[in-house]
């Protein structure tokens, strides 16, 4: 087995013999080889987040007309570490009255359930962290312990517009979590199982050209799982100040922050897995393990830029309509694709590939056409209502 | 002793400890979160049984959905959220009584089971729980009536509740 083939297994055996070598159990040199990996996984996406907040900042700058950072070292690349140790010595507050465990809690939890995603990434066909034959699952049980530590530190703050804030936030992480979790489930019927890695082994032709409905489903619940806009209700700056991480200061607040930036890009990475191939690019990945890392981290790259795009573009949606979106639109909307895909999964399991390839695609084209002509007469409706009340109450004064 | 075993020692403890914290502490904010504390517990033993599937639905149904929903009742429905109540009420004697009748009968019967001292054999290999699982919950053979009845249960408690909360105009 050579280096440049499986470079995790050369390093894990190399390793593995130097700690025997040294007198050390297996079973012991096993587990310290085990976290060594965790550790070194989690220091690079750590190094990697700290580069998305340049990123972020340029790209917003970008998007408003602006220049961004561009003072401290070579197109500013130095900024976030200035950042970075401006956070460490900024004092660290707590306010009066606030729960200390659970307010210190927070945000360490907010930043462990992404690094937690991190775990079932392919990144390679040789590397990944754990083969879990529920991927899919383990997602959005990852994203219940982010919403967890969002009302922890609405509520321990003990601050009335965090803990709005906090409830509005996980009103809408709740509800999003359906259509999400349904959507996912389509690349599961196709690949016939919910492991990430068998998913990504499935994907010959990309599932986005099975289901474009589908990817347009996942990438609009992954925002409002991100609390991004047009969903940052949770934040909502103009009418809740910060939402519900308005008391963090310091490096506390710092773990929120990185933690949305490296949630986004990891959606951005899971939008690709699902749908877009993962590490796969016209045979790529078998050349090179490090090419299919190149592969994957462009593609998640190119999903990160579409949410940033999205969120600098659209304006904030009240939270009414935003559930309403939720409720009446995308989570029947799910349901109803779902069911189609695994009807027609079902129906044409013997037909010819580009006959079950087309007739996918042709079910979520006409799903589309007929959800969005519901949607406009609804909506006509309900305009004529509001107008009709409006001539009423004139016809009053 | 196995690693497992230590684990599940070290699992089963914290796990029973906050089961304790839940009944015993004051704020109902906290109770609430070590009943998340306890549940997550209950979903490591799950990983270490090889349920993997259980174990995230615990994660996803009871922390991500229930759990919340308890914290959101609870800071919805008192007026203060700190709130000291008594820990105890006039009938606390029965519950304690049911208890230790459910913990010494649960003891006498499993003294008559042999299980508890077998080990379990390990899965064939290239075994797909939960394919199988997914098929036993659709099979006629298998268990699709208690699913089919109890997924009909949850669609007529929904409906219910959309009914109650209804608002006419």
């Amino acid at each position: 087995m050579d280096f440049w083939n499986d470079p995790l297994k050369v390093a894990a055996d190399w390793l593995l013999g130097i700690l025997t070598g040294w007198g050390m159990p297996e079973i012991a040199a096993q587990i310290v080889i085990g976290f060594l990996g965790v550790l070194i996984l989690l220091s690079l996406l750590m190094v990697l987040d700290i580069f998305l907040v340049w990123i972020e900042r340029k790209v917003v700058s970008r998007f408003q007309s602006r220049i961004g950072p561009n003072r401290v070292g070579p197109f500013g690349l130095i900024q976030p570490f200035a950042d970075i140790i401006k956070l460490l010595i900024k004092e660290d507050i707590t306010p009066t009255g606030a729960d200390k465990v659970v307010y210190n809690l927070a945000p360490l939890l907010s930043m462990m359930s992404v690094l937690i995603l991190w775990a079932v990434v392919p990144l390679a066909p040789t590397m990944l962290g754990v083969d879990l034959n529920v991927g899919a699952l383990y997602i959005i049980a990852a994203g219940a312990i982010g919403t967890l530590s969002i009302i922890m530190a609405g509520w321990s703050s003990n601050n009335k517009y965090s803990l709005i804030g906090a409830f509005r936030e996980v009103a809408v992480l709740l509800s999003f979590e359906i259509p999400m979790l349904t959507v996912m489930l389509i690349p599961t019927i196709f690949a016939g199982s919910m492991g990430i890695a068998a998913i990504t082994n499935a994907q010959t032709i990309w599932f986005v050209f099975l289901s474009p409905l589908a990817a347009l489903i996942f990438l609009i619940a992954a925002i409002a799982e991100l609390g991004r806009s047009p969903f940052d209700m949770g934040e909502a700056e103009s009418e809740l100040v910060a939402g519900y991480n308005i008391e963090y200061s310091g490096m506390k607040f710092g773990m929120f922050y990185a933690g949305e930036l490296l949630h986004a890009f990891t959606f951005g990475g899971f939008l690709a897995i699902l749908f877009f191939g993962g590490y796969r690019f016209f045979g790529l990945e078998q050349v090179s393990p490090f090419l299919a890392i190149v592969v994957i981290l462009f593609k998640a790259m190119i999903g990160y830029w579409i949410i940033m795009w999205i969120k600098y573009t659209l304006l904030r949606i009240r939270i009414d309509h935003m559930l309403a979106f939720n409720w009446k639109f995308l989570t029947p909307l799910a349901f109803v694709l779902l069911m189609v895909t695994a009807f027609l999964n079902a129906l044409l399991a013997d037909a010819p590939g580009w006959f079950y390839i087309s007739s996918m695609f042709l079910s979520n084209v006409v799903l589309a056409w007929i959800a969005l002509e519901l949607a406009r007469s609804t909506s006509r409706k309900e305009r004529e209502k509001v107008e009709g009340a409006k001539k009423v109450a004139e016809a009053h004064h | 002793m196995t690693g497992e075993q230590i684990i599940f020692l070290v699992v089963a403890f914290f796990t029973l400890f906050s089961a304790l914290r839940v009944v015993t502490t004051g704020n109902l904010v906290h109770a609430a979160l070590w009943l998340i504390a306890t549940l997550f517990g209950v979903a490591v033993v799950f990983a270490l049984l090889d349920a993997g599937f259980l174990a995230v639905v615990q994660v996803v149904v009871y922390i991500g959905a229930i759990a919340i929903l308890f914290i959101f009742a609870v800071m919805l429905t008192r007026k203060d959220m700190r709130d000291q109540g008594p820990q105890l009420n006039k009938t606390w004697w029965f519950g304690a009584l049911l208890a230790v009748g459910t913990f010494s009968g649960l003891y006498f019967l499993l003294q008559g089971w042999n299980g508890l001292s077998k080990t379990a054999a390990d899965f064939p290999s290239g075994f797909d729980a939960v394919g199988e699982l997914g098929t036993a919950l659709t099979s006629p053979a298998a268990y699709v009536l208690p699913f089919e009845v109890a997924s009909v249960l949850l669609v007529a408690a929904l409906v219910g509740a959309v009914y109650v909360a209804f608002n006419r105009k």
